[in-house]
């Protein structure tokens, strides 16, 4: 499988990353270097291996996922919005969403 | 002050401390000169919390003046991978993205290194995201290998391993999401432990691979790693994979007797692209851990080869997802003047990440795309669970597998800085623990003629942590009488 410019172009726009032209022919390259690495894998049959998606639940029962729906303190307005760019008392402020 | 720093371990830093030898004010202090004098060269450290390690030195001598028992790693001089979020200490994570970020709130494993006593020192460099093998990803500079100074120290944990190997720190915490702890410890010489997954809370870690991060102890000896990791261990309700299981008491399972124990010897980890000195140090180890008592088993872990290319589709497409939050808004680097907020989060994102993040975003985000998906990520997720199959057939035969760290000991910088291939390829020996979620430690077991640090890897089931430190303590004293 070779990754075209074309293909690069649309998966920097998926991942909002605005990448300039030397950047993004380095990303063609470098993604099918990785990429005709990673081929490797279709040595593999896998169709009768399930996916593994746990990592730790499967090992122990005792993982709760769930817990008490009790109220608890959240971290306090003030000190949420001090890391904000653009300070706001009550929001964080951002640009025009909708875009003509 | 009388005291060799270079000298302190755990142990003997809150002995010195207990015995009223020194304050912890003036052991904290004596620190942050030395750090003045010698991080320079190093650049272990990139952010110094002076103000919040001399409030809680001051709270230890005030125990210490009153008589009060002490807490376990009273006035212990630590410093954490600034992949960690700290309440009021800015935490980059190696990033411009984060140059100026303070954060609210603690991570959990700092929170209890600190209510153990410990004195936070500082946040130490990493690779940006912890995406990288040799600290050269850092946004502010790389970290130098003080065992070589014209050397990588590894990564992404290489301010860890640097500051434990220079003892600008007693210890240090990391992080470890393809062999991030394991493989600096081995270049600069010092003890890494990765805890099983879901040991150690991961709450207040800046995200890169939720199904592989782990967050462990770098230190100067096994039975201070395991002295660390006893305090940072067990469930907390903030991260929803930490287990409810008891936490052993790990600094007394270390003194047990390792005769009788069966040790695996995997034939892919010895085979082609293995360094001959490393080679060599390894198969002394095991030959000293059979004199020791244990029995030698030679295993196969067929799917090996295949580690790589697995862990680095799972590992990116984690990433593109945990990424996607860096978006400008609330907060973080924000590109200035954009007029529209899909252009603010394009630009911000363009000018905070560096090329090895943007790489892994693109190659993660592409994995996972439309038409895709089943081809790589999870073709990936079914390898992950041949690989753990390996592991699971080797461990009815053996209680532990021992291999080398890394390939080849540290690399100069630059060497493989424009190849990202070569660079994923120092993690050969490493990722595979993190993929199937077992523990894994590395502990100096010789040097090469160059006098470079060579680590000795020790894997072992889930949840046997204990197992692990038994043979990391007795490679430790084997190596220790053997040179």
């Amino acid at each position: 499988m070779n990754v075209t410019s074309k293909d690069v172009s649309y998966v920097a726009s998926l991942a909002h990353l605005d990448l300039n032209a030397e950047e993004q022919a380095r990303m063609v390259r470098d993604l099918n270097s990785i990429l005709g690495f990673i081929e490797s894998l279709n040595e593999l049959d896998t169709k009768d291996v399930p996916p593994m998606a746990q990592v730790a639940s499967a090992r122990s029962s005792k993982t709760s996922t769930l817990r008490d729906d009790a109220l608890r303190p959240s971290l306090p307005h003030a000190a949420a919005l001090k890391n904000s760019p653009q300070p706001d008392a009550n929001f964080f402020k951002v640009p025009k969403v909708i875009e003509r | 002050m009388d005291f060799d720093l270079n000298l302190l371990t755990v142990a003997s830093a809150r002995n010195a401390i207990e015995q009223r030898q020194i304050t912890a004010t003036t052991l904290a202090e004596g620190f942050y000169k030395k750090i003045d004098a010698e991080d320079k060269a190093i650049h272990a450290y990139l952010t110094l919390s002076k103000e919040r390690a001399l409030a809680q030195a001051a709270k230890i001598d005030a125990m210490a003046d009153k008589g009060d028992p002490l807490p376990p790693l009273a006035g212990v001089p630590v410093g954490i991978k600034d992949v960690m979020v700290t309440n009021g200490v800015r935490s980059t994570a190696g990033s411009k993205i984060l140059e100026n970020f303070i954060p609210p709130y603690d991570c959990t494993a700092v929170a209890r290194l600190e209510a153990a006593g410990a004195v936070i020192l500082g946040k130490l460099n990493c690779d940006e995201f912890a995406m990288g093998s040799s600290n050269e990803n850092s946004a502010y500079g790389p970290v130098r290998n003080p065992r070589d100074l014209t050397r990588v120290p590894g990564g992404s944990s290489g301010g860890s391993a640097a500051a434990v190997a220079a003892g600008t720190a007693v210890a240090a915490l990391g992080s470890d999401t393809g062999g991030s702890i394991r493989q600096p410890a081995a270049f600069c010489g010092v003890v890494g432990v990765m805890p099983t997954y879901g040991r150690v809370s991961r709450y207040g870690l800046i995200a890169f691979a939720s199904s592989l991060d782990h967050i462990g102890p770098l230190t100067k000896s096994v039975s201070d790693a395991a002295l660390i990791l006893k305090y940072i261990a067990g469930r907390d309700p903030m991260d929803s994979t930490s287990v409810e299981l008891p936490v052993p008491d790990y600094p007394v399972e270390i003194g047990k007797p390792v005769k009788g124990l069966r040790i695996g010897v995997p034939a892919e980890y010895f085979g082609e692209g293995l360094d001959a000195e490393v080679k060599a140090a390894v198969e002394s180890t095991i030959q000293r851990l059979a004199a020791a008592g244990c029995e030698v088993v030679n295993i196969s872990l067929p799917h090996t080869k295949y580690a790589i290319p697995t862990y680095y589709l799972i590992a990116t497409a984690e990433a593109s997802s945990n990424l996607a939050r860096f978006d400008g808004v609330r907060y973080g680097h924000r590109s200035k003047d954009s007029k529209t907020l899909s252009a603010m989060y394009r630009r911000s994102r363009d000018e905070g990440f560096g090329p090895e993040v943007k790489r892994r975003i693109m190659l993660g985000t592409y994995a996972l795309s439309a038409g895709y998906y089943d081809a790589y990520y999870l073709k990936a997720q079914r390898v992950r669970t041949l690989l753990t199959r390996d592991f699971e057939i080797a461990f009815q035969k053996v209680d532990a597998i021992i291999t080398p760290t890394t390939p080849t000991p540290a690399f100069k910088l630059g060497e493989k800085s424009d190849d990202p291939l070569a660079m994923y390829l120092a993690d050969i020996f490493t990722v595979t623990a993190d993929l199937i979620g077992i523990p894994g430690m590395s502990v100096p077991c010789g040097k090469s003629k160059d006098g470079l640090p060579i680590g000795c890897q020790v894997l072992t089931k889930h949840f046997d942590e204990a197992t692990m430190f038994r043979i990391g303590h007795a490679i430790e004293h084997a190596t220790a009488a053997a040179n």
